[in-house]
């Protein structure tokens, strides 16, 4: 009976996309020969694809459903496979010396071109981290961190076009720019969560963006700035191949000492003081937590990251305008994040690296990039909203004594 | 210890306190009874400065603590179990208890804390590795507690602990409040509806209505009282 009426519903669906799509699909008008083409095979086409797909849409539902009962009739928790890479070393360490022989073989084995697009996709890790400090663990919903990037990237190009300052000089400059920037943001939203925080922090990245477009004087406004330098390596010029290389392990190191920081903040005291924020604010103050001084960190050092990566980023194209730092960028790096998986680092590494280097390699499919994007988003929200790798904290063991295993009470 | 000299406290415009003045003193258990929107949260609420008063002074062991940040006075020794518990979900019951000392930075001692609370509450130390939002309600009761006592206040603020509790682990509970009150010396202010339960374990009480303290005495003296017994004991 069930699978009657799911045949129904399909067929129903498939007539509904047939009629749906009649005049795009079906009907075209020639106007060089003034007739008009039928082309029912498309129709039929219409139909049968859209009748699988829904069949195969509720067949997944029906699973998922079935899964999550399944999960609640089991009274012991079984541990789940993405649950076990990431908590069992006997599982993750090999994969973890593999991704390392990897990514330092990477510029041996590929092209210039191949490095390239890997640096970019190890920026995008960067970035992701660094906002998944603030939407991941204190939960505060930034759709303006594209605005840091550009202070950083801004604050490399401007620095150096008029004073000549070098790449590692202002890496640090880039960074504390970030976190001041961060702090500027984070006063006035303080009292704002949820969907008001996101509609000004959004606000906040377009201004940015309209300043570095509109005021000529400080930033060349939309023709930006070129020749930026690269960075330098111990005053030795390098080729352009070589550079290529240099700025990959760079990045590399960059995104090391970002993983490193983060992971470090997640077990941290202002790490869970961020976690415990998101759950229940008073709560927080009930305990002592400076409600002020936490939220603030958190903004701070996310747009840290953001302020290194600008700099990176600058460094690597030798030119910044303001059309590289559109909304489009801010809900880029908000997908890494939640694509793939909300305060979980593994998951933002792999986020990143899929909807970098995705677009990269299937440049035959680009124009249809966005529609594909919406669609994987869609079905990520429906089978698997906590992302690829759901973030799992990491516990706060104390040794159990063996003697106190048994005792307490019912 | 703490002494409310007519506090009025506001929300926006509305006027939840009118003028309220208590007095705390050492090592007692004050309770603090009355119906629905009286004020008493409120109250408790301005003590711990989530809500500060616009007018009135907050004494805390002759300090004026009214204009500070909450987590400020926190750090003066007061703490405060939340009405609803409001523990944190996610954080396993060690790491909510380790919240409750935030502001602490004695490892060792905050450690020795733990096994304090797991000493009141046995079933916490089984559970401790469990996130708090998989615990049940006393469950999360006695995590509020204990969390509160982490920071080992000298004052503990204790908003309706009995609050959708079965009868069994109010009884429990309360049994725990007095001993904390006893073997630590902790002073308590217990805010409750629970007005019969409430007077048998506090030494006074303030009957509160309408953001006004109405009456005050021994809690001998409200338990007897005509005008507690019918609006709040149902006698």
């Amino acid at each position: 009976m069930k699978h009657i009426t799911a045949l129904k519903n399909s067929l129903l669906i498939s007539f509904w996309f047939m009629f749906l799509t009649f005049p795009i699909m079906v009907i075209r008008v020639n106007t060089i020969e003034n007739v008009v083409e039928w082309r029912w095979m498309n129709m039929l086409y219409v139909g049968f694809g859209s009748f699988v797909l829904s069949f195969v849409w509720r067949y997944l539902i029906s699973r998922k459903e079935a899964g999550v009962k399944q999960a609640a009739a089991a009274d012991t928790p079984s541990k789940r496979l993405t649950e076990r890479l990431l908590t069992d070393s006997a599982f993750y360490r090999p994969v973890q010396i593999m991704a390392a022989v990897f990514f330092l073989a990477f510029p041996l084995i590929f092209s210039t071109y191949q490095i390239n697009i890997m640096t970019t996709a190890l920026m995008y890790v960067m970035l992701g981290l660094g906002l998944n400090i603030v939407v991941g663990l204190a939960g505060l919903l930034d759709l303006g961190y594209v605005a840091f990037y550009a202070v950083g990237a801004y604050s490399y190009a401007l620095l150096n076009h008029h004073f000549g300052l070098g790449f590692w000089a202002i890496l640090p400059v880039g960074a504390i720019l970030g976190a001041l920037f961060g702090i500027l943001l984070g006063f006035p939203v303080l009292r704002l969560r949820g969907d008001y925080l996101a509609i000004v922090t959004l606000g906040f990245g377009e201004i940015i963006r309209l300043i570095l477009e509109n005021w000529n004087e400080f930033s060349f406004g939309p023709s930006g700035i070129a020749n930026i330098d690269r960075p330098g390596f111990f005053n030795i010029d390098l080729s352009l191949e070589q550079v290529t290389v240099y700025l990959y392990y760079l990045v590399i190191g960059l995104c090391l000492f970002t993983m490193v920081v983060v992971n470090r903040l997640k077990d941290s005291r202002i790490g869970r003081a961020w976690v415990a924020l998101r759950e229940d604010e008073i709560a927080c103050q009930a305990m002592g937590i400076d409600k002020t001084k936490t939220k603030l960190t958190a903004f701070a050092l996310g747009a840290t990251w953001a302020g290194m990566a600008g700099v990176v980023f600058a460094a690597k194209t030798t030119f910044v305008n303001p059309a590289s730092f559109t909304f489009m960028e801010s809900a880029m790096f908000l997908s890494i994040v939640v694509l793939g998986g909300m305060g979980s680092i593994t998951g933002v590494i792999i986020g990143a690296m899929i909807l970098i280097l995705t677009p990269e390699y299937l440049r035959a499919f680009s124009s249809y990039r966005m529609l594909l994007f919406g669609a994987v988003m869609v079905l990520m929200m429906v089978f698997r909203p906590q992302g690829i790798i759901a973030g799992v904290r990491r516990m706060y063991h104390f040794p159990v004594k063996q003697s106190e295993k048994g005792i307490g009470g019912s | 210890m703490l002494e409310l000299d007519d506090v009025k406290t506001f929300y926006g415009s509305i006027m939840a306190l009118k003028g309220v003045s208590l007095k705390i003193g050492e090592g007692e258990i004050i309770t603090l009874i009355g119906a629905n929107g009286a004020g008493k949260s409120t109250a408790l609420m301005s003590i711990c400065g989530i809500v500060p008063p616009r007018s009135g002074k907050i004494l805390f062991r002759g300090r004026d603590i009214s204009g500070r940040d909450p987590h400020g006075i926190v750090s003066l020794g007061i703490s405060q179990v939340p009405e609803g518990r409001r523990i944190f979900p996610q954080l396993t019951v060690m790491e909510n208890l380790d919240m409750g000392a935030f502001l602490r930075n004695d490892k060792g001692e905050i450690k020795k804390d733990m096994e304090h609370c797991f000493e009141l509450f046995p079933i916490l130390a089984q559970r401790r590795h469990q996130p708090g939002g998989t615990l049940s309600g006393g469950e999360q009761q006695m995590l509020a507690i204990s969390r509160a006592l982490m920071a080992r206040p000298r004052l503990l603020l204790l908003d309706e602990p009995s609050l959708g509790l079965a009868p069994i682990f109010v009884r429990l509970i309360f049994k725990i409040i007095e001993k904390i009150n006893r073997e630590d010396g902790t002073t308590i202010f217990l805010v409750e509806q629970n007005a019969h339960l409430a007077l048998q374990v506090a030494h006074r009480g303030y009957v509160m209505e309408n953001g006004r303290i109405v009456l005050e005495g021994s809690a001998q003296s409200l338990l007897n009282n005509e005008d507690v017994k019918r609006a709040y004991l149902g006698i």
